[in-house]
């Protein structure tokens, strides 16, 4: 191992505690490193596409998930191989640029480094091979651009939009009602979205769940949704024409930071202060109703005197509501968040249609409505389902719908799915291998291949013939010159994607190939792996 | 470094067929625990607790069962976890969603063993839901204008969801017990206004529903034990100290007089309080907080009966009942509303002092106080009760109500049956197999009574092809009777919850193609 000897002749370490360390190095690491990366590719390739399955997965604490999102299947993996640590942290850059397709880069990259070890046996060197690859991808990021068509919508003509969220939420639980839940997600973006400056501000957009109902009672709220009740059990449980005071200060004695005594020592003492006390609450609830808010959030608790109070002048109150909920409530409602009941004024008052509470089941469950808003900016989409699990599940499928929609109000190009790009770019990217020279030309070929690694994961999960299916496509797509030829995954009948209306997004599917090429080039570049063995 | 070194030491993977087996074999043998507990005569299971005391619980119902139950098979995890949501969302059927669940599994193993894809047998699952949906709402009765009849129909309903309880000698006690605490509600879904106190000793048939409030606490020390008219304030407000809640306020003194001058101001301070709540009018103050001695003197001197500690559900039943209003400042009593009842008394139940609170003005509270000869018959009995108001809250708010006896299923599957011979294609296999799931129900109620379930289901199919059946399973007499003569009855809400919750846990363990668990957490040694 890591032994050298210096000019005397005498071994010196280079590397401490050799002995507890195991090393691979040369192909040995690579070859590793790559058979790593596969297994992990491996994993997520059954839960690709529409027909895709999913995976259980039971954290340390036998807490149970049921998904088949690449991103999340990843992340709770136990997975300690360095190597497959990257495929994650791939997996999860993709969740955040992008929010969708993140199964397909990992299949990507395994497919990438299988062809690679190919590479590799044949004697090239893994540089040579990377700098194919990166070569191979500029080419199909290119040619996706060409292939890739820009499509109108606006305010009134969503239908496009529903569409592509269809797409995506088609691999997902809630196939069964997708056009409910595509429809609910464009709605939602588009109301928070800011046509103008091409801007999307998914913070605005609260999804929240509850157990119980079946999916399709799934709604969206021009609104918000408080998982709290009026802070006095007789409080009206409906207002409307709410205007709303937002607090962050407590209904209670004033806590000074400094640290301080009062001293009491004479009777009177003893009496002003309890009477400061009382005036204090007074002013305080006095305060609220003069600038004439009906109703009060508050992030604090109350005291019991002033919620007696603050009933007692009939006006609602809602306590402990959290931070984030806070900033919503503000933001949808157009009110300021107030700090000090001395800052009060009427025009910090936020204004609601309606805010109201509704009762679930037969638990005691409570949430708040606030709805009507003043600045309908904010909206929930309000998830019911029959167990946790399904729930979850559904969150994360709204995530990608609605990332999905964003990235298309930013840039409304394009690409047809169902395995067609893929299909496509691997045509284009074999075709230009020809022409280069050198050894490179062997990997721009083996990157043309792992392409089509895409589309043949999707038919052998729709339980097609996958070798077949694909040569037919690929045949059929350049016999016709016809990029939008792709797997039948549903089998409709027919494999043009266009009438399918089967199509993501092209900054999509060009991050997958980029981020895919990217860890693919990393990960072939290591050589010597160095790292504790097991003891 | 193999290859097969991804995941951590203690985390396992499993794949393709033997993933899907494992949760096979989880949900089935979940289902088979319960299955034994379904219908009238269903038999109980006994818990222990691994706590201490290694405390017993007698129950059949289902969700109490899986709640207790260790597991440790994640596709066993999400069947407790829809009999819970079950629970929380209708009361009742906990045990039934379960079965239809793991029944749909058990066929689903048998065409995936036939070598279909989960993929097809789900979509082929999807269909039958929406069409057994489509044929229970053309069958559902819905008397929501005849309040007559719709009062019958809740009573047959508690009847037949208790008919497979502890309480079924008395199901038609408890049906009318719980019928009339439900109608009192009005159409709130707020069991919480329904008290429900159990005191052992007598039997069940002594239990009975009380019109006013009982509220298990004593009387304070030489107050009145009886008070007509009573004018309550309702309060939750510190009787003891009355602290200054000015923060960082304490008290420092230089002499022994100046100790007992603050002493008396104190002192001072409560003897006012008391004065501004006897200047209410009132005769009787209840507070959710404790009242000391002193204050409780100057109660008992003013002739008010004063009850301290009132947990917070009796006081917010407690102003639910007299219409009075929580309170805890003092200063201007013309605003306070106050509550109301004709009779407070002190009452024995047992052994045990009770304050009674009748001839009350808003009716929509009331107690049901269960009598029994033990605590498990006792939490057994209240479970069933629960479950009974649970179902009879919802359904008075959806009223639509179907047969009971396994006629829903019986309908639903011959509809499916149809659908089947309709649908081209590998799905019609999963369609089948969906009715065949439904007719299991019917099946494990026949085999749970002692009955001849193949001789009774074929008879029940055969008469479910006439038109205008009311066939359901008659436990009692033991062939196929009449259901509607029988009055048996079930929720609509109920049943399509079910469906609707099985069918979807269903899909969703069909989906799982492979099962990765990470290692137990460490605990971690602090030697």
């Amino acid at each position: 191992m890591a032994l050298a000897f210096d000019e005397f002749g005498r071994p010196f370490i280079i590397i401490k505690e050799q002995e507890q360390k195991t090393r691979l190095r040369g192909i040995e690491a690579q070859k590793a490193n790559i058979s790593a990366g596969k297994a992990v590719a491996r994993i997520l390739r059954t839960s690709l596409g529409p027909k895709g399955m999913d995976k259980i997965l039971q954290s340390p604490d036998a807490d149970v998930t049921i998904t088949n999102d690449g991103a999340t299947i990843l992340e709770q993996m136990d997975v300690d191989n360095q190597i497959a640590k990257l495929m994650v942290e791939l997996s999860r850059s993709q969740d955040y640029e992008i929010g969708d397709g993140t199964t397909g880069v990992v299949v990507m990259a395994g497919a990438l480094l299988e062809q690679a070890e190919w590479l590799l046996e044949r004697g090239i060197h893994p540089i040579r091979i990377a700098e194919g690859y990166e070569m191979a991808s500029r080419i199909a990021v290119e040619h996706l651009e060409r292939i890739a068509r820009t499509f109108d919508f606006g305010p009134t003509n969503i239908e496009p939009l529903v569409q592509t969220c269809m797409t995506t939420l088609s691999s997902k639980i809630v196939n069964r009602c997708k056009r409910l839940f595509a429809e609910i997600s464009v709605k939602a973006v588009l109301s928070v979205a800011d046509l103008e400056r091409k801007d999307v501000n998914l913070d605005l957009i609260k999804v929240e769940g509850k157990v119980g109902g079946k999916l399709e009672d799934t709604e969206l709220i021009y609104g918000i949704t408080v998982d709290k009740d009026m802070s006095h059990p007789q409080m009206p449980k409906q207002i409307e024409d709410a205007k709303i005071a937002i607090l962050t200060c407590p209904f209670e004695p004033p806590k000074p930071k400094t640290k301080h005594k009062v001293e009491i020592d004479t009777v009177e003492k003893f009496q002003t202060l309890r009477l400061q006390e009382q005036k204090y609450f007074d002013d305080m609830v006095q305060k609220c109703k003069d600038v004439g808010a009906t109703l009060v959030i508050c992030q604090w608790g109350f005291d019991d005197e002033a919620n007696h109070l603050l009933m007692h002048h009939n006006l609602p109150a809602v306590r402990w509501v959290g931070g984030v909920e806070l900033e919503l409530i503000a933001i949808a409602t157009g009110g300021r968040i107030v700090p000090r009941f001395q800052e009060l004024t009427p025009e910090k008052l936020g204004r609601a249609g309606l805010v109201r509470e509704k009762s679930f089941g037969t638990t005691k469950d409570k949430m708040l409505y606030i709805e009507h808003c003043a600045n309908s900016r904010a909206v929930t989409i309000f998830i019911r389902g029959g167990n946790k699990m399904v729930i979850e599940e559904t969150k994360r499928s709204i995530h990608d719908a609605l990332c999905v929609a964003r990235n298309l109000i930013r840039n409304n190009s394009i690409v047809y799915g169902g395995g067609s790009a893929e299909i496509s770019c691997s045509i284009a990217v074999e075709a230009a291998a020809d022409k280069y020279p050198g050894v490179e030309q062997y990997a721009i070929r083996a990157f043309a291949d792992a392409l089509d690694s895409v589309p043949m994961a999707l038919a052998e999960n729709s339980g097609l013939q996958p070798i077949e299916t694909l040569s037919a496509v690929k045949s059929q797509q350049i016999k016709d010159n016809n990029p939008y030829f792709g797997i039948d995954c549903n089998d409709v009948g027919t494999n043009d994607m266009r009438e399918q209306n089967v199509f993501e997004t092209l900054i999509g599917k060009q991050q997958q190939i980029l981020l895919a090429t990217q860890v693919v080039k990393m990960i072939l570049k290591i050589d010597d792996v160095i790292s504790p063995s097991d003891y | 470094m193999a290859i097969g070194k991804i995941l951590k030491d203690d985390a396992s993977e499993e794949k393709g067929e033997r993933a899907r087996m494992a949760s096979f074999v989880g949900v089935i043998a979940i289902t088979d625990l319960v299955k034994t507990t379904l219908g009238p005569k269903g038999m109980d299971k006994i818990l222990q607790s691994t706590g201490r005391g290694h405390e017993v619980t007698v129950t059949n119902d289902g969700a109490t069962i899986l709640k207790s139950l260790h597991i440790d098979n994640p596709a066993a995890e999400v069947l407790i976890d829809i009999s819970k949501v079950q629970d929380d969302e209708v009361g009742d059927g906990t045990t039934s969603v379960v079965v239809l669940a793991g029944e749909l599994l058990r066929e689903a193993e048998k065409l995936v063993a036939a070598k279909i894809h989960p993929m097809t047998i789900i979509s082929g699952y999807c269909m039958p839901a929406e069409c057994a949906h489509n044929a229970l709402l053309q069958r559902v009765v819905d008397n929501k204008e005849n309040a007559e009849k719709f009062k019958s129909d809740l009573m047959k309903i508690a009847m037949t969801t208790l008919s497979s309880k502890i309480l079924s000698q008395d199901k038609e006690h408890f049906a009318q017990l719980a019928v009339d605490a439900v109608m009192r509600l009005k159409g709130s879904t707020n069991l919480e206004a329904i008290q429900i106190i159990k005191k052992p000793g007598g039997s069940l048939k002594d239990s009975f529903l009380d019109e006013g409030f009982i509220l298990d606490k004593k009387i304070g020390l030489g107050q009145p034990k009886r008070i007509e008219n009573a004018k309550i304030l309702v309060a939750n407000t510190a009787m003891d100290t009355d602290k200054v809640k000015i923060y960082g306020a304490r008290v420092c003194v230089d002499s022994m007089s100046k100790v007992a001058e603050i002493e008396g101001a104190e002192k001072e301070k409560m003897r006012e309080k008391v004065q501004k709540i006897i200047a209410h009018g009132i005769n009787c103050f209840v507070n959710r907080q404790l009242i000391y001695n002193f204050p409780e003197e100057l109660f008992a001197n003013a002739g008010i009966l004063a009850i301290e500690h009132a947990d917070f559900d009796g006081i917010e039943r407690l102003f639910l009942v007299t219409g009075g209003e929580l309170a805890s400042t003092f200063d201007n009593p013309e605003s306070i509303k106050l509550g109301h009842c004709k009779l407070i008394e002190e009452i024995m139940i047992g052994e045990d002092k009770l304050i009674h609170f009748s001839g009350v003005e808003m009716g929509q509270a009331c107690t049901v106080v269960l009598r029994g000869a033990s605590h498990h018959v006792l939490d057994e009995a209240e479970r069933s009760l629960h479950d009974a108001l649970c179902v009879l809250s919802q359904t008075v708010n959806d009223t639509r109500v179907l047969l009971g006896g396994g006629w829903p299923e019986m309908v639903m599957a011959k509809e499916v049956d149809d659908l089947a011979r309709k649908t081209p294609g590998k799905k019609s296999h999963a369609i089948e197999a969906f009715s065949r799931a439904l007719v299991a129900i019917p099946t494990i109620i026949a085999d749970n009574a002692g009955l001849d379930s193949a001789d009774l289901v074929s008879q029940l199919r055969v008469e479910h092809h006439k038109e205008g059946c009311n066939a359901g399973i008659d436990v009692i007499s033991g062939s196929v009777g009449d259901m509607a003569e029988l009055g048996i009855s079930e929720s609509f809400k109920v049943k399509l919850a079910v469906l609707l919750s099985a069918t979807e846990a269903a899909e969703m363990i069909l989906k799982v193609d492979e099962i990765i668990s990470c290692g137990p957490r460490r605990r971690e040694d602090r030697m």
